[in-house]
């Protein structure tokens, strides 16, 4: 009767479009190539507002992971950026060590702190945790605030810019396909995990914890695996991040930055990949498309994402999340 | 002599705020069979269930398992070492299909995480065949292999307790607790229902523990019975003790209402 009638398992987090397969080679293919051919269309202006768009992609896929899959409301995400830019920024000006060396520094002390915040938090109601990562992201600012070592106020400048199998990464350009490339590991590790065992644990777990339990499923360790996942997006894209402006300071890791990821995935619709990246997009591209209006022009992107959320709360994306 | 009871629970005692639900009940299930657990409404089944599976705590008494005690598991660890269970209320995830809901039970058997899966390597890609061909299997045997790809909670009420009975076989358990497994089904499902239990405990060496309030189908198909009456067991042994035993006779008499006898 269906295409996939020979026991396929639907994929999730695609929603009902997308479900032929070579529609989405397509769909794939055509993003890819926009995506190459963007910066010599566009001038740098608009480069430099897509790197940030696909910047949040990543951010907003992470998220997605902990909101999305786990059904747990991360309040506080902006912390596991500032954690990642942070890392780079010390180890590579204070310690003098290479962007590559401090890379994994990064990663692990994105793990880390997952750990240590979600492992005690994740095992009360949910609830708490949106308390606890609220809290988390005011503490990880204020730190980077008043510490000698993160450059209090100012924060910290000249960070180095990488280089790649003698690839230097230096204008603007090179930093977007770095972005185009951090973007695509994140949609296909997305899609992987969705539809793994970890990734399916996440459903049944955000379903129904009871029944997930009775099923053998360790509710504490899948939410922290989520939880932790979620860290490490947040540190990669702020490791990236870091070395892209060369300049780091608390106030790019505000509360209003995780608002505003949270509001990509919400808008985008969460659980559903395709969704959450146009979500990104938008969250980015929005404010700028706008930019006519002057003044007024993130009072009416406001009310404009409001009405949106209010009449599809689902998300902009079609489909029931998840499905 | 203890060592051929796979499940054995002794001096076990629940309260919730004062109120005891389970009043020191010594229980215990022989390897292979099938038994039931009856009793009025509010006795304190699904709260004995509950405390087996870890879901609720009781203040003290012992629960031992294969050699293993279980009180102080969590409700996952519990089903790890081969116990599993349905509720009551039949709770399907939703938004799933139904071969999703049952590969939810493969999930305690086996073990690879977000790296093998990121990186699609070749053990994690051999888990997901099994994982899959298995929970097809379980659904093939309890008979809904063809509705693998509807959405779970969209089958026909019968259909979704078999579902959860297939969910609960992907554990690979030793012992197997249907609470109330017959609720809401028409006098054929119930015949199916009954020879699918045999058939779980025959063909697949599960053990089964089933709390029911049809005792048509509990007299056919227990070899012991268990009566349940105020968080006291008060009976225990064949169906014809049972039904002869003034206890019970008296324990049902008293309900408020009939429900018990259907
Ligand atoms: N979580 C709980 N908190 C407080 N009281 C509880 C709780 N769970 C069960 N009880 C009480 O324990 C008693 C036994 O309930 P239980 O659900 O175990 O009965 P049952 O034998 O399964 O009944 P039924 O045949 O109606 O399903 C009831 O009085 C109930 O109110
Ligand atoms: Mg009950």
């Amino acid at each position: 009767m269906t295409s996939n009638s020979n026991g396929a398992v639907p994929t999730h987090g695609l929603g009902p479009f997308l479900q032929d397969a070579r529609l989405r080679w397509v769909v794939a293919i055509a993003i890819l190539a926009f995506l190459v051919v963007a910066p010599m269309i566009f001038g740098s202006y608009i480069t430099v507002i897509l790197t940030n768009a696909l910047l949040y992609v990543v951010l907003c896929l992470g998220l997605n992971i902990v909101v999305g899959y786990a059904g747990l409301l991360d309040l506080g995400y902006a912390a596991f950026f500032a954690v990642g830019a942070y890392t780079i920024g010390v180890l590579t000006i204070q310690f003098g060590f290479n962007f590559w060396v401090a890379f994994p520094f990064a990663v692990l002390a994105a793990v880390l702190a997952g750990v240590i915040i979600g492992g005690p938090t994740l095992r009360l109601r949910s609830d708490y945790l949106a308390i606890v990562t609220l809290g988390f992201g005011e503490i990880v600012r204020f730190s980077a605030r008043n510490l000698e070592i993160t450059g209090r106020a100012s924060g910290i400048s000249g960070i180095q810019d990488p280089s790649l199998f003698g690839w230097q990464i230096r204008t603007q350009t090179d930093y977007y396909y770095v972005f185009v490339v951090l973007a695509i590991i994140a949609v296909i590790a997305s899609f992987r995990l969705a539809n793994s065992r970890l990734g399916r644990a996440w459903l049944y777990v955000r379903h129904d914890e009871d029944a997930a339990e009775a099923m053998g499923i360790n509710r504490v360790q899948v939410k922290l695996a989520a939880y932790v996942i979620g860290a490490i997006f947040g540190a990669v894209g702020g490791a990236f991040f870091a070395a892209n402006l060369g300049a780091i300071s608390p106030e790019s890791f505000s509360f209003e930055q995780s608002v505003l990821v949270l509001m990509a995935v919400i808008l985008g619709g969460m659980g559903k990949i395709p969704g959450v990246i146009l979500g990104a997009f938008i969250i980015i591209l929005g404010p700028e498309l706008l930019r006519d209006l002057g003044e007024f022009r993130l009072l009416v992107f406001a009310v404009g994402l409001l009405l949106i959320m209010l009449f599809r709360p689902s998300g902009i994306w079609p489909g029931r999340r998840g499905a | 002599m203890a060592d051929n009871q796979l499940l054995a629970l002794s001096g076990v005692t629940l309260a919730f705020a004062g109120n005891t639900v389970l009043d020191d009940v010594n229980f215990s299930i022989p390897r292979d069979a099938i038994v039931s657990l009856i009793g009025p409404n509010g006795a304190g089944k699904t709260s004995l269930f509950n405390s087996i599976t870890g879901f609720y705590k009781p203040q003290g008494g012992s629960v031992r398992f294969d050699g293993q005690e279980l009180l102080k598991l969590k409700p996952h660890q519990v089903t790890a070492s081969g116990i599993a269970r349905t509720f009551q209320n039949v709770r399907l995830f939703r938004e799933m299909t139904v071969l999703e809901n049952v590969m939810s039970g493969m999930h305690c058997r086996t073990k690879s995480g977000a790296l093998a899966a990121v990186l699609r390597l070749p053990s994690q890609q051999r888990e997901e065949a099994e994982i899959r061909a298995f929970s097809e299997e379980c659904l093939a045997f309890v008979g809904i292999a063809d509705e693998a790809n509807r959405e779970a909670t969209t089958l026909a009420y019968g259909h979704q307790r078999r579902v959860e009975i297939a969910r609960a076989l992907a554990t690979k358990p030793k012992l197997l607790l249907l609470d109330e497994p017959a609720a809401g089904l028409n006098s054929g499902e119930k015949v199916a229902l009954t020879e699918l239990i045999a058939r779980i405990r025959n063909e697949l060496g599960i053990s089964v523990l089933l709390i029911e309030h049809d005792m048509g189908l509990v007299m056919k198909i227990s070899e012991r019975i268990s009566v349940l009456d105020h968080g006291k067991m008060i009976a225990e042994g064949t169906a014809k003790d049972i039904q002869n035993d003034p206890k019970v006779i008296e324990a049902y008499l008293g309900q408020d209402d009939g429900e018990g006898q259907s």
